[in-house]
């Protein structure tokens, strides 16, 4: 990494950059560590200290740069940003997760376009020495700033969605893709000049002209524009989806900074992240049944045979008091409950946690189904099931779950719609055709707790509801399953 | 060229790393997973840092900014998903 130019300086300088880049080593070292002890929920608080250890290493070793002569500024912002980040992880609720990571996700690629910028910016300046390629430096700083600037706005526009904040929703307007396409071949065109401002001076060393800078901002806005664009014709159901891509891009974001810088260690950490976001995507896509594009892209429940709600529910649907629901539990030995976004909006875990617990006391297995997709972002589920005290053991996977529904006496479903729609096995022209579901409708009996029978996201009747041996309780998540405790124990 | 075909490895070789070892965190932890990578992504603090305490005071306040949003994203993340981690932990 010490480029040739340093091979005339003084042995103490050669030294002191070798020992800042070993500890560099070891910072990355960790976070790899880091990802390898998330494997398991024992391991997982130790990784994360190994991270925050990791960090702290990177950052003390920075201070002792030798390009860093004054502190004061330094100070100030490690302090606003420590309460800041301090105040929001411990006050967030955990209902609000996805809001929460959205903006993390932004406040990280924010930081790639800043530092990005400065680097070119401190590039300009006379007599300034590349210490690696110029050409790397100016097409990293590009990247930098595209990236970076999708990712912020994206997150953004993520977190106002997730917000439901309502303005977002009026802003539709047809070509929206094509748009945002234009805006992705303008960034490219805004970075052919700052590549450009690069000259040889008299010396034959490198120089930076300044008009790079403004053509840098520029860019970063039209990247802005095109974060916001791409972010905001995504559904609600979809943000899992977004949420890991974003996620990715802040990790690409802090990859290309570590170009710019030429620093290892940013190159290594920001692409753990990315392939974290990847993966994360790749699952989500998967447990839909959808592609990447399509879920950018499509438009959903636009295509297949529009089925009205009346003809599917037309009096076949049965709405049962609690004391019906009681009397269901009776005589069940093992119940599957099935948690959806629903449980997030109204709070429902600690609730569900106490009917958990109370028909446990009753010798009834109780386990949890979680659908890979269900709430807001991969896992939310288990966090808010994990927050009210359920052990993770009881909380089952997909397939699990599935090999389990035949030979379960109740499934009770709160607040979950298209992951349960049997239509996703039945009928190949609907949109949600062979998505993965949880099979609820094999267990002997199915209790929907919803607040009506409007549709999912999707925009499709469900016809679970209808079904022979599904049993319907309107009401709020939390209201209806403290009313079923109710009922239970006064049985 | 040799800066940044060493860059290039470096990256691509992570980028595998990443892979192996993410596809093992079970679906369970992937909130956790997501909000501590998030943290990791802060490592642009690096930057910031440098950016600010330089001897260029063109980019003193853009390095400030970026120190902000850099240790949001650091101690935000780290804290947050202690906090979620915690709460699997005390049920094992």
């Amino acid at each position: 990494m010490t480029p040739l130019m340093f091979a005339s300086a003084a042995a103490g300088s050669d030294l002191r950059h070798a020992f800042e880049n070993v500890a560099y080593l070891v910072a990355a070292v960790l976070f790899i560590l880091t990802f390898k002890g998330l494997a398991h929920p024992r391991t997982a608080v130790r990784a994360n200290a190994m991270g925050a250890i990791g960090m702290l290493i990177a950052v003390v070793v920075t201070l002792f740069d030798r390009h860093i002569i004054g502190y004061q500024h330094i100070v100030l912002g490690l302090l606003i940003g420590s309460a800041v980040g301090t105040v929001m992880a411990l006050r967030v609720q955990m209902t609000a997760m996805p809001q929460m990571v959205g903006a993390l996700n932004g406040f990280g690629g924010g930081a790639s376009v800043l530092v990005s910028g400065a680097a070119l910016m401190d590039a300009t300046r006379p007599g300034y020495v590349f210490e690696a390629d110029p050409v790397q430096l100016t097409v990293a700083t590009v990247a930098g700033g595209l990236i970076g600037g999708v990712t912020f706005w994206g997150s953004m526009t993520a977190y106002g969605k997730l917000e439901e904040w309502k303005f977002l929703k009026s802003l539709h307007f047809p070509g929206q893709h094509f748009v945002s396409g234009a805006l992705l071949l303008a960034c490219i065109g805004l970075g052919v000049p700052i590549v450009q401002a690069l000259a040889t001076g008299p010396g034959g060393e490198a120089l930076l002209s300044s008009s790079a800078i403004p053509w840098y901002w520029a860019l970063v806005a039209v990247a802005s524009l095109l974060g916001v664009l791409s972010v905001l014709p995504i559904g609600g159901a979809d943000m899992p989806v977004v949420i890991c891509l974003l996620n990715s891009y802040s990790g690409l974001a802090a990859a290309a900074t570590g170009f710019v810088l030429n620093n290892n260690m940013l190159i290594i950490a920001g692409s753990l992240v990315g392939a974290s976001g990847i993966i994360l995507t790749q699952i989500m896509c998967k447990a839909m049944n959808r592609s990447m594009t399509n879920v950018l892209f499509g438009v959903m429940g636009a295509e297949g045979a529009q089925v009205s709600g009346d003809s599917v529910y037309a009096g076949k649907v049965k709405s049962a008091s609690p004391e019906e629901l009681a009397m269901v539990f009776d005589s069940a030995q093992r119940v599957l409950i099935v948690p959806g976004y629903g449980l997030a909006v109204s709070q429902a875990q600690h609730a569900v946690r106490d009917l958990c617990q109370l028909l446990e006391s009753r010798g009834v297995e109780v386990l949890f189904a979680v659908h890979p997709v269900a709430g807001r972002m991969p896992g939310h589920m288990n966090v808010l099931l994990a927050e009210a005290n359920i052990p993770y053991e009881k909380v089952l996977e997909m397939d699990d779950a599935n090999a389990l529904f035949p030979e379960t006496d109740v499934a009770v479903v709160i607040g979950a719609n298209d992951v349960v729609n049997p239509v996703a096995r039945t009928d190949p022209k609907s949109p949600i055709a062979g998505m993965p579901i949880l099979d609820v409708d094999k267990a002997r009996t199915v209790i929907v707790v919803k607040r009506s029978l409007s549709p999912g996201f999707a925009g499709i009747p469900n016809p679970l509801f209808a079904a022979d041996n599904t049993l319907m309780y309107f009401a709020d998540g939390k209201r209806a399953i403290l009313d079923l405790i109710t009922a239970i124990k006064a049985e | 060229m040799e800066a940044l075909v060493n860059g290039l490895t470096i990256f691509v070789l992570a980028v595998f790393v990443g892979f192996e070892i993410i596809t093992k965190v079970p679906p369970t932890l992937h909130t956790p997973l997501t909000s501590g990578s998030n943290a990791v992504s802060g490592i642009t603090i690096v930057g910031a840092l440098v950016a600010t305490g330089n001897d260029n005071p063109a980019t003193t306040w853009i390095g400030v900014a970026a120190i902000v949003f850099a240790t949001i994203n650091v101690v935000g993340g780290f804290l947050v998903t202690n906090r979620m981690l915690q709460m699997f932990k005390r049920k094992a």
